[in-house]
């Protein structure tokens, strides 16, 4: 796992490896600073020998601009290194991301893609600019407190032996403890961000019901899980500092003690138990060092493999070899296609679909809520693939496309049409970055987004807010399917796009889509019969199954289902 | 960034300060604890020196013995106090963050619909994961090590005083020093640290609102350009974040330099005083030892200022959100259960299931029951200052009316529905609800008198059931079904394989829009309101589906003052009044037949829409 994220460093690996170094000279400083200190008292001071106390306070000073150097290239490489290894990170998997197909994205709750995405990524990335230093430091004051122990007197580093397994093998303990808790903590930090998340989105339906209330109540009990759950984790992770101050003192008095012994027999001097204790302060202290930086990691393990699971999602739906197809007409062909959403559903969702629509042809959908009819259209533009069967675009396998051009000589508008923040004109844009004044105002006018534009405070440039704030949801209607239109697609699929523009406007829609599209392939979902009555073919879905195709009149003369459909619809109207 | 961030620090410090308070008394022992363990840090060091020269040295084992005992003792008071105080503080911590959190959350709850309007989801969103996580972080280490930090300091220093108050001068000075740097940086990294929280609310409010429009986002092939844009907004985000961390950790690589230089003078001046003879060698050598240990917890303190530093910038950010001036409610009309009385007039019934308004009055509360009654009196709104979204609006719907808005779309419909509610306030008239101006009502009593279905269905993460009972949580499961029944959602719930136990997720995404559009109207039935207000609530649903909504809704519907906004003039044909929108203003009024005798812009849709069936 560690591999795989190393190579995020990408073009700061060279900050990073500079980030050691200086860390490793800085620790250098620090491990001959002592030195100097010491020989000041030691040697200096004892001998009153002023020269030699000036020199070496001189040679401290440079010591000190030079650590001060050190330690600011370290810091300036280390903030660098690690807010570029976040950075390509969260990159790395927004691109992963942007590949995602529908079925990769149904397998993530939104909530949890952007919780991967930011704290996630925060996580790790601390992890890596505030690791760096402990983990160089750590290792190099270990190594040179030992020899320097050993140096001083063997016998009492047995004392070391006994105390390093038994803070090592405390600190792994309450690692190991922490692991699992950590997986949990997580779950409920998701939890309360997807109650945020839900509560913000539905906001005026808590509002409009009075419920301010409940939602506090609710939030507080997923607040309070996650109150509980933090505090055990962090109660075992603070056990650290205790385990490791108690292990500390201990070694402290033992010391003194067999020291004090030690001394007695003239197995040692004073002067060098002093200096032996300094030195298992260092090493343990470098110990606690190293377990803070393994309890980060702890930590950014749950993280990485939340990221790592995005990563390694597979994306179901890409080129295939030798898809090189384009799309001239825009003729489509459903022959015998299943289709289920997840392998493991035991039951289709479309079964045993046959249809064939010619190149510039309108078609109508009709059925009941639940009947697939947006699960069929989805097909086209491969949103999903097949189950089995076939979809043809041009008599080819939609497969034999490359799925961007699929993808732009198909327009779509889906059901939950989404605008973004941002201008209405960079809104339309989004169906063709280079579209001009004309092809926009064309598409405005077929979409019937003229009516409305020129009444707003700003026109085009009116600044919508999140999800489209600011216009009704008609008029988002309208200029989602502006948006559609500036593709100039073959095929034009309208997935109950008109259910909140009124009767009128719609007419005129389908009279400027008719028109101004004449080449254009239609496929149009409907509730209402007016949007469909027109078309070459009405396909009548139910179950996920085809009832029937034919013409308005063909259907009304004897189709039982839209017989009903035309009654329950006229009633209103005639009766 | 405009404003002074000291003032601002004093500000935020002064705000998060009452949070403290509530744990006054754990905080104080925690404080106490976080001492006395460094305290007995401070002094078995100190105590070093005299266990070697008065035991160790002569030889004095049951002397050392005795003092070790002791010092054991000391320790294993310290390493309890440790232990004590980190429990303590993690639970006194995540304490504070959770009242935080639920402050947070419960002051959004109360902010008017406009600050939705003009902050993103992520932004928000932001202020709950990053805000409250920096401010945690800091209060699971800070709060502890500064204390620990200072008692040692204070300790050592007092120590240095009392063996040379001299020397002890250089000490001060680098302190001094320290900190005057310390203020410096700080003022800068803070200003760094609120970028970079700036900057990363930007790129999360991106993403939240990228990942949401996923789906469109690949029907438009714009993965390519979001890409870049992203990359733009995270670069950003990566300069603003290296700015910080650079300026914050520039601190330690300082203070560990200043603490080399104050070695090394007083080293120098100790020893010119030493060769004077005005300080002996033994007092010398042991001040320079106090000198090294106290750069240690000093560089530790540099290390939580940054922390903190973070924290207060995040807290300013939580803050800002805290200080959003709440939906004005200064209503003092409440809705209360009434009964009959013998003499006529009311009283209030717990048990009773007539309500009624109680306005409060100096000679005691003035009832008036509930009817339905709405009023438009010149109406006059926009959602900003310059552009009038309505004009002159006046209507009346008396109880148990239809009354139907038809217009086309973006002719302020929504907006006059919007209103009723109170969502926003107006700019002029006056709106009264069975004759009292509905200003001077409290919004929850109104909006429990109202029921919306409104143009976007949103479902709430629970069960179906507990979606239907949004709208009437004391609503049993027999109600809920019944609901379901009158909305005819109840047979599609049916056929879901765990019936009115299906749990939906993520706003109930496996569920088609026309269900969800059921499952709305299912949950305004069972909230069983006076006066219902219907926003394009059959737009989605298919017409088998719509036709035995409509029957539903009939029944759903008698009695009740209803307001609805349709553009198949079919669901309108039978209102009592019919109200013709147009650019905000009402262009017709009356019946049906009216209307179509009128032959004005009614019509014209109805024909409209007879010349396409």
């Amino acid at each position: 796992m560690l591999k795989r994220f190393a190579g995020y460093t990408g073009k700061y690996k060279k900050e990073l490896i500079l980030a050691v170094i200086f860390a490793i000279a800085e620790c250098g400083f620090e491990l001959i600073i002592p030195f100097l200190m010491a020989d000041m008292v030691d040697v200096g001071v004892a001998n009153r020998d002023l020269p030699y106390i000036f020199t070496r306070s001189a040679i401290m000073v440079v010591c000190a601009v030079v650590s001060l150097v050190l330690g600011t290239l370290y810091n300036r490489m280390a903030a660098v290194a690690g807010m570029g290894f976040g950075a390509q990170l969260r990159r790395a998997e927004y691109e992963k991301i942007q590949q995602f197909s529908f079925s990769n994205l149904d397998h993530f709750q939104t909530s949890s893609i952007v919780t991967r995405l930011t704290s996630d990524v925060n996580i790790l990335q601390n992890a890596l600019s505030n690791g760096i230093r402990p983990i160089v430091r750590g290792p190099a004051m270990i190594i040179m407190g030992l020899v320097m122990a050993l140096l001083i007197n063997y016998k009492l580093t047995l004392v070391f032996l006994v105390a390093i397994p038994v803070l090592a093998g405390l600190l792994l303990l309450i690692m190991r403890k922490l692991r699992p808790m950590y997986g949990k903590l997580q779950h409920a930090l998701d939890k309360v961000n997807s109650i945020v998340q839900e509560n913000l989105t539905a906001i005026r339906v808590v509002k409009a019901y009075v419920r301010g209330q409940t939602e506090s109540e609710k939030f507080g009990t997923v607040n309070e899980e996650l109150q509980k759950t933090s505090e055990k984790a962090f109660g075992y992770a603070v056990l650290n500092t205790t385990v490791f101050q108690g292990v500390m003192y201990a070694t402290i008095v033992c010391l003194l003690w067999f020291g004090g012994g030690l001394v007695q027999t003239g197995g040692m001097q004073v002067g060098q138990l002093t200096g032996f204790l300094s030195y298992v302060l260092l090493i343990l202290n470098s110990l606690m060092m190293i377990s803070g930086v393994f309890m980060m990691l702890t930590r950014s393990i749950t993280s990485a493999r939340r990221i790592l699971e995005i990563m390694d999602e597979p994306i179901d739906i890409a080129d295939h070899e030798n898809a090189t197809n384009t799309v001239q007409h825009g003729s489509v062909e459903f022959r015998q296609v299943y289709f289920k959403y997840q392998q493991s559903a035991k039951e289709f969702v479309l079964s045993n679909i046959n249809i064939s629509i010619k190149a510039g042809q309108t078609i109508g959908i009709i059925g009941g809520t639940g009947s697939a009819k947006t699960s069929l259209v989805q097909l086209i533009p491969r949103l999903y693939d097949v189950s089995s069967g076939q979809v043809l675009v041009d008599g080819h396998d939609v497969k034999s496309y490359p799925v961007a051009h699929l993808r732009n000589a198909i327009a779509m508008v889906l059901q939950n049409n989404t605008l973004f923040s941002g201008t209405i004109r960079e809104n339309l844009l989004w169906g063709n970055p280079t579209a001009t004044a004309a092809q926009i105002d064309r598409a405005c006018q077929i979409a019937c987004v003229t009516d409305f534009i020129d009444k707003l405070p700003n026109g085009l440039n009116t600044v919508l807010g999140q999800q489209g704030a600011g216009v009704s949801g008609g008029q988002r209607q309208r200029i989602c399917i502006a948006r559609a239109l500036l593709k100039n697609p073959k095929v034009l699929i309208l997935d109950d796009s008109t259910s909140a523009v009124d009767t009128a406007t719609e007419a005129r829609i389908r009279a400027g889509l008719a028109s101004g599209l004449a080449g254009t392939t239609k496929i149009i979902i409907a509730q209402r019969i007016t949007s469909v009555e027109h078309a070459d073919q009405i396909i009548i879905l139910e179950n996920g199954q085809i009832n029937e195709i034919g013409t308005h009149q063909q259907l009304l003369a004897h189709n039982p289902i839209y017989q009903d459909i035309v009654a329950a619809q006229q009633k209103g109207v005639a009766g | 960034m405009a404003r002074s961030k000291p003032k601002n620090i004093k500000y935020t410090l002064k705000k998060f300060s009452v949070y403290f308070k509530n744990h006054a008394f754990t905080l104080t022992l925690v404080g106490f604890m976080a001492a006395v363990s460094a305290f007995t840090g401070v002094l078995g060091t100190y105590l070093l020196k005299p266990i070697i020269n008065n035991y160790i040295l002569p030889g004095n084992i049951p002397g050392l013995l005795r003092a070790l005992l002791l010092m054991g003792g000391m320790y294993l008071l310290g390493v309890l106090c440790t232990l004590g105080y980190s429990q303590l503080m993690v639970r006194v911590g995540q304490r504070i963050i959770r009242e935080l959190r639920d402050d947070l959350f419960n002051h959004v709850q109360t902010l008017p619909l406009r600050f939705f309007d003009t902050h993103t989801h992520g932004d928000v969103m932001s202020r709950f994961t990053n805000d409250i996580d920096t401010i945690a972080e800091a209060l699971n280490n800070s709060f502890t090590v500064l204390i620990q930090s200072f008692v040692t300091v204070a300790g050592s220093f007092t120590l240095l005083i009392v063996l040379d108050y001299r020397l002890s001068l250089i000490v001060i000075g680098s302190f001094v020093l320290m900190f005057l740097f310390f203020r410096y940086s700080g003022k800068k990294s803070h200003r760094y640290f609120a970028r970079q929280q700036k900057h990363m609310a930007g790129v999360n409010s991106f993403i939240e609102e990228m990942v949401d429009g996923q789906k469109v986002v690949k029907v438009f092939n714009h993965e390519e350009e979001n890409l870049a844009n992203f990359t733009t907004l995270n670069e950003e985000l990566r300069k603003a974040g290296t700015g910080a961390l650079t300026f914050s950790g520039i601190l330690i690589p300082v203070s560990v330099s200043i603490s080399y230089l104050n070695y090394a003078i007083t080293a120098c001046l100790g020893a010119v005083f030493a060769i004077s003879g005005s300080i002996d060698l033994g007092t010398l050598a042991s001040y320079l030892v106090f000198v090294r240990q106290t750069s240690m917890p000093i560089n530790q303190f540099s290390q939580q200022v940054n922390m903190i530093l973070a924290a207060l910038a995040g807290a300013e950010h939580i803050f800002e959100v805290m200080d959003e001036a709440p939906e004005t409610d200064s209503g003092t009309v409440s809705l209360v259960k009434v009964r009959h009385t013998a003499d006529g007039s009311y009283e209030e019934a717990e048990l009773s299931n007539q309500f009624a308004w109680k306005t409060p009055a100096p000679g005691g509360a003035h009832y008036t029951p509930i009817k339905g009654d709405v009023r438009f009196e010149e109406v006059t709104f926009g959602y900003t200052p310059t552009h009038k979204v309505l004009k002159n609006i006046s209507l009346h719907a008396a109880p148990g009316q239809k009354i139907a808005f038809v217009g086309s779309t973006g002719a302020g419909k929504t907006t006059i529905t919007n209103l009723i509610n109170r969502f926003y306030e107006i700019d002029g008239g006056k709106i009264t609800y069975d004759g009292i101006d509905i200003r001077q009502m409290q919004k929850s009593s109104l909006r429990q008198t109202l029921s919306v279905v409104l143009q976007d269905t949103h479902l709430f993460t629970g069960t179906i059931a507990d979606n239907i009972r949004y709208g009437n949580l004391a609503a049993d499961d027999a109600m809920v079904i019944e609901a379901a029944k009158l909305a005819n959602a109840d047979s599609f719930i049916r056929r879901l394989p765990q019936g009115y136990n299906t749990f939906l997720t993520s706003d109930g995404g496996n569920l088609s829009a026309g269900q969800r559009q059921l499952l709305a109207i299912a949950r305004a039935a069972v909230a069983d309101p006076p006066v219902l207000i219907l926003d394009e609530a059959t737009s989605s649903i298919d017409t088998y589906t719509e036709k035995m909504v409509e029957i539903g809704m009939d029944h759903l519907m008698q009695g009740r003052t209803v307001f609805v906004i349709a553009h198949r003039l079919s669901t309108v044909r039978n209102a009592n009044a019919i109200l013709v929108l147009e650019n905000g203003e009402i262009i017709e009024r009356g019946n049906h037949d009216e209307l179509v005798a009128a032959k004005g812009r009614y019509y014209q849709l109805y024909t409209g829409q007879f010349e396409l069936t």
